[in-house]
């Protein structure tokens, strides 16, 4: 089923008055990302998502697809990429591929290969497909899920909970399923990855409190906080490496933060 | 009133899965009551009394089939439920053996099972999970998406008419879709009559009796001797 986009008719907050966000539209390829305190009520907003709310859940909210009520055992609409970074099923990568895509009645010869041409492109150490899901380290399994739900999955929406940095380029991995169509809805408390979305919702007491529009200003923060974050990335590779550190290291960082003062 | 059937095999979440359909039906203002199967000790008649202060009926089969004992005791449970003026009465199953079910036909029948028992699990435990009108999957959030819709297109394809709903025990994320189909459950006036959708294994041999020796000399009744052969390939 093809679905252009979901919106979502607000409720009430957890004290019965209106939210401040009457109304939220998510479009095909949109990349939205979900924030707030803890208790803020960002479970109930994907729960109200994930089972087409029709005024029947606490929040009051309705969900309406294209527009319209939709029967929620006609379809499922999400498909949720959790923290959770392991497989319990007792099967090499290539068989797990094919076994879901034939679940999924899709052709199976090229998806293998493209699954898994995806996922290594996400991965920092190479996977195949004779490897055992069970073998597989938290960043490759993180990464052949993702590019299975992208490609696999028929879910319009994605829900990404906190997606972790796992050996994997994550912003890359958000690209691809948006590039495939995907609505991509991310909870996090990453400030890079908020600013990696067009647009941002907070939460507060149960409700959409705030919806807040990237402008390019906050782009140009963006540079930054991924600059920090590479740098971060180098010396976790370092450290994981047995490297110690040393003048040499804190030298660059004092530079680096001078560079930064100047800009 | 609605007379649900919920069956499962252990730890499959029965009972949390209960909880919050309760907790959703008693904010719409419904009256619900819980009679709970079970084989030996069970803490659940608390475990409902406590969280829900709803009335709440245990029977424990001891010596006997607990299915065999569900079914017999089906009417008393029905009854309880009226006279506690009920417009749900929920009957848990103790769910230990695979070869029945529990399912009336004319009353709503669930079946919980669990992502994590495995993607065979549901080619596996026969009527319990294709004589139910709605499959409910639990424990989500431990497999992959993956996973989880290759263990939902099984379900449907051992029961293709089934209402599957995806429902995290821990959180309660997916009862809002459980409640919408128990309302949408078929009332009636009286049990009595009424059928089995499956039936139940026949249990009378010697052990159904109180027997503990092993040995052909020990056996009597209604046996049923395996016919040893190795297993070549496939699935039997």
């Amino acid at each position: 089923m093809d679905i252009n986009e979901i919106k979502i008719v607000s409720g009430t907050d957890k004290n019965g008055n209106s939210e401040s966000v009457e109304e939220l539209t998510i479009r095909k390829g949109d990349i939205l990302v979900l924030a707030g305190p803890t208790g803020s009520g960002k479970s109930l907003l994907l729960s109200d998502i994930e089972q087409l709310a029709n005024g029947d859940s606490p929040s009051g909210r309705r969900v309406l697809v294209d527009n319209k009520v939709m029967d929620p055992f006609s379809m499922r609409i999400t498909a949720c990429l959790s923290q959770n970074m392991h497989f319990v099923m007792d099967l090499d990568v290539g068989s797990f591929i094919g076994l879901h895509a034939k679940s999924r009645k899709i052709e199976t010869n090229n998806t293998v290969e493209k699954v898994l041409k995806q996922a290594n492109d996400l991965a920092g150490e190479p996977l195949s497909a004779d490897m055992h899901l069970a073998s597989l380290s938290g960043g490759q399994s993180r990464a052949l899920m993702i590019s299975d739900a992208a490609l696999i999955s028929n879910a319009p929406v994605v829900l990404i909970d906190e997606i972790e940095n796992a050996g994997i380029n994550k912003t890359m991995g958000i690209q691809l399923l948006s590039t495939e169509g995907k609505m991509v809805l991310i909870a996090t408390h990453d400030p890079t990855l908020m600013l990696t979305a067009q647009k941002r919702i907070i939460m507060k007491n149960g409700a959409m409190f705030r919806l807040i529009q990237s402008d390019d200003v906050e782009r140009k923060h963006l540079k930054y906080f991924l600059e920090i974050d590479r740098v971060l990335e180098g010396f976790r590779h370092s450290l994981r490496h047995g490297n110690r550190l040393d003048e040499e290291t804190l030298k660059r960082l004092v530079e680096l933060e001078g560079a930064n003062h100047e800009q | 009133m609605k007379f649900i059937t919920v069956a499962g095999p252990p730890s499959s979440g029965k009972t949390l899965v209960i909880i919050h359909l309760i907790r959703l039906l008693k904010d719409d203002y419904l009256k619900v009551v819980v009679g709970k199967i079970d084989c030996h000790e069970t803490a659940d008649g608390t475990l409902f009394k406590e969280r829900l202060r709803i009335p709440v009926v245990v029977g424990r089969s001891d010596y006997v089939c607990p299915d065999h004992y569900g079914v017999v005791n089906a009417e008393e449970i029905f009854k309880f439920g009226e006279s506690h003026d009920a417009d749900i009465t929920i009957v848990e199953t103790a769910g230990l053996c695979h070869r029945c079910a529990p399912a009336i036909i004319g009353c709503m029948a669930i079946a919980v099972v669990d992502n994590v028992s495995g993607i065979d699990t549901p080619r596996k435990i026969g009527p319990m999970l294709t004589t139910a009108d709605v499959v409910v999957i639990t424990k989500g959030d431990m497999v992959s998406q993956a996973e989880r819709e290759v263990f939902r297109s099984n379900v449907l394809e051992v029961n293709p008419d089934a209402k599957t709903v995806e429902l995290n025990g821990l959180t309660g994320m997916g009862s809002l879709n459980l409640k919408r189909v128990v309302l949408d459950a078929p009332d009636i006036d009286t049990l009595t009559g009424m059928e089995l959708r499956h039936d139940m294994p026949a249990a009378v041999c010697s052990y159904c009796e109180g027997e503990t020796k092993i040995g052909s000399d020990y056996q009597m009744g209604n046996i049923i001797k395996m016919d040893v052969k190795e297993v070549e390939n496939g699935y039997q």
